[in-house]
């Protein structure tokens, strides 16, 4: 059937998206790795220069460099350990005959539309304020010292609010491929003796682990570029506390105009990411094939 | 032999359900409730019934202008979503319907592009937006949010395109259906949920973008992201303000999220889950 018109056509049809994303990718890239080998400060053009990896070397001889990257993965590896192991039990729980099932669903995902910076200001100031928040109220109730949240754990807050977002994001996906398991499977399972536990860990879980590790892999190319949450609630303090990567690129380029070092933090997270991007493209790649 | 459910287990697993939901929704109902008390009671501690007082939203529209945000958050968000579609639906059906060997990778590249973190080119587009004018422009983001979503876009309509079957095409051409005929009689019917729910998932993530959209705006072309983050900065405590406008920009989104349920798993993952 593909004659060779029909195929000239497809790759005309075809053009327009391939060429914007080349374009997209590689132009804006190309600079942002020029630009890290130089020193470049637009406020102070003359000592500007090609200086080879000075701005590389940061990232082991300056604190904040090591420490946005520690802040990073810190919030990664959190935030996924409470959302995946929220999400099964919560999956497990919304998959059992319930009442007014439609609604609950509605409840639990909505997090998720939530815009990050709506999320963050109302987590701030109306569940963790220190003096008017929620969690101060609480803890009024019981009689304990409220927590200043921001400042004494900055980086803790950051991760709770962004595990608020994606929580939901997780319990969907999990949801979802928990039931597509096969109802007389379970029931062969039970049949057979097999308690809660034991069906759980043999039979739902290997079921589930190919959508675990989609929600794992898609959530880490998300959490690692967090950024409106920090910039709304801790603005990356107190000192270096909660700046992550994305974050300290973003001080350096636009309020300290040290393009040089913005840019070496930009590559750096591009190899961050790319070696999530590997995993991702195989699982969704295997996919393909089907 | 549908497996037994006794009332007794519904009503705990309902029960328990319902209070993980309510408390996983609570930070949003909070957030409406308070929209609807006056200032003095919003810091008067916990409470879960507002007086009903509409005054800060009147006083949100008129202090800050809120309806500009807002138009500007529709037009770029259906704006960009529009532009992707244009673009994307030839080439997403190109590759389901005339698939290439190479088919494939270019598939699997569109989706790296997404991967790339968006600070990584932070200073390029900056500097490209400041040298062409197009800074707090709506047309340099719509374009911006168009090249961010379209691997979304692509993949996801590809995934629907695909599920058409191919031997309704030859059908129709057996029957003498023209190339004409059978994209406006035959695709075209087919396609169009499938388009409908790209479009959905599409308008919800480039309204909630919040990187972008912060960064190369000030005024002009600011939309709902950029106007609450302003409201980051100290300027005493206006938690009913806040509140009412928290819930004026995620309410239409959050109604439209309800309605793409399923195809936010799909959409998301890429068709890895559905």
């Amino acid at each position: 059937m593909a004659t060779q018109q029909t195929r000239s056509l497809a790759r005309f049809m075809m053009a327009p998206s391939v060429i914007l994303l080349f374009i997209w990718m590689i132009v804006p890239l190309v600079f942002t790795l020029w630009f890290s080998f130089l020193q470049y400060n637009p406020l102070n053009p003359i000592r500007d220069g090609f200086v080879w990896f000075a701005n590389y070397k940061l990232f082991y001889s300056n604190p904040a460099f090591l420490q946005s990257i520690l802040n990073t993965l810190t919030i990664v590896v959190s935030v996924l350990a409470i959302t995946v192991i929220g999400g099964i039990l919560l999956a497990l729980l919304l998959d059992q005959p319930i009442w007014g099932q439609g609604f609950v669903r509605i409840l639990v995902i909505s997090p998720f539309f939530v815009m990050p910076p709506v999320a963050a200001l109302v987590w701030k100031n109306m569940i963790m304020h220190p003096q008017y928040g929620v969690f101060a109220d609480i803890a009024r109730f019981f009689g304990a010292n409220p927590i200043d949240w921001f400042g004494q754990h900055p980086l803790t807050a950051v991760i709770l609010i962004v595990a608020w977002q994606w929580l939901p994001f997780a319990t969907l996906i999990l949801l979802t491929s928990l039931q597509s398991l096969d109802g007389e499977q379970k029931e062969a399972a039970e049949m057979d003796g097999a308690g809660f536990l034991s069906r759980f860990w043999y039979l739902t879980l290997p079921h589930m682990s190919r959508a675990i590790t989609v929600v794992i892999l898609i959530q880490t190319i998300f959490l690692l570029s967090v950024y409106a949450e920090i910039l709304v609630t801790t603005n990356g303090g107190p000192g270096y506390a909660s700046t992550n990567l994305p974050f300290l690129v973003y001080q350096k380029a636009l309020l300290e105009f040290k393009i040089g070092q913005a840019s070496a933090g930009g590559v750096i997270a591009v190899i961050l990411a790319n070696i999530v991007a590997f995993f991702v493209m195989r699982a969704v790649g295997r996919n393909l094939d089907k | 032999m549908a497996r037994a459910v006794t009332t007794q287990h519904k009503t705990i697993a309902t029960v328990a359900a319902w209070v993980v939901a309510l408390l996983i929704f609570f930070p949003i109902l909070y957030t409406i409730i308070t929209s609807f008390k006056s200032e003095q009671e919003a810091i008067q501690g916990f409470a879960l019934i507002p007086s009903g007082t509409t005054e800060s939203y009147s006083e949100v529209q008129a202090q800050s202008g809120y309806f500009k945000f807002f138009l500007n958050s529709v037009i770029l968000s259906v704006g960009s979503t529009v532009l992707a579609l244009i673009v994307a639906v030839p080439a997403a059906w190109s590759m389901a319907f005339s698939p290439t060997k190479r088919t494939k990778d270019i598939l699997m590249w569109m989706l790296s592009t997404k991967m790339m973190p968006a600070v990584a080119v932070l200073f390029p587009i900056y500097l490209i937006f400041r040298d062409t004018g197009l800074l707090d422009s709506r047309i340099g983001l719509t374009v911006m949010l168009m090249l961010i979503n379209l691997p979304i876009v692509v993949w996801m309509l590809y995934t629907y395109f695909r599920e058409i079957p191919g031997e309704i095409l030859e059908a129709a051409r057996m029957d003498g259906a023209s190339l004409w005929n059978e994209i406006i009689y035959v695709l075209t019917p087919m396609a169009v949920p499938g388009i409908a729910s790209t479009m959905l998932l599409n308008i919800i993530l480039a309204w909630n973008e919040a990187f972008w959209t912060i960064r190369l705006t000030t005024t002009e072309a600011a939309p709902l992201t950029a106007f609450i983050s302003s409201f980051s900065s100290p300027q005493g405590l206006f938690w009913a303000k806040l509140s009412a406008a928290s819930t004026l920009a995620i309410a239409p989104i959050l109604i439209m999220g309800w309605f793409s349920q399923k195809q936010l798993v799909r959409g998301l993952t890429f068709g890895a889950v559905k």
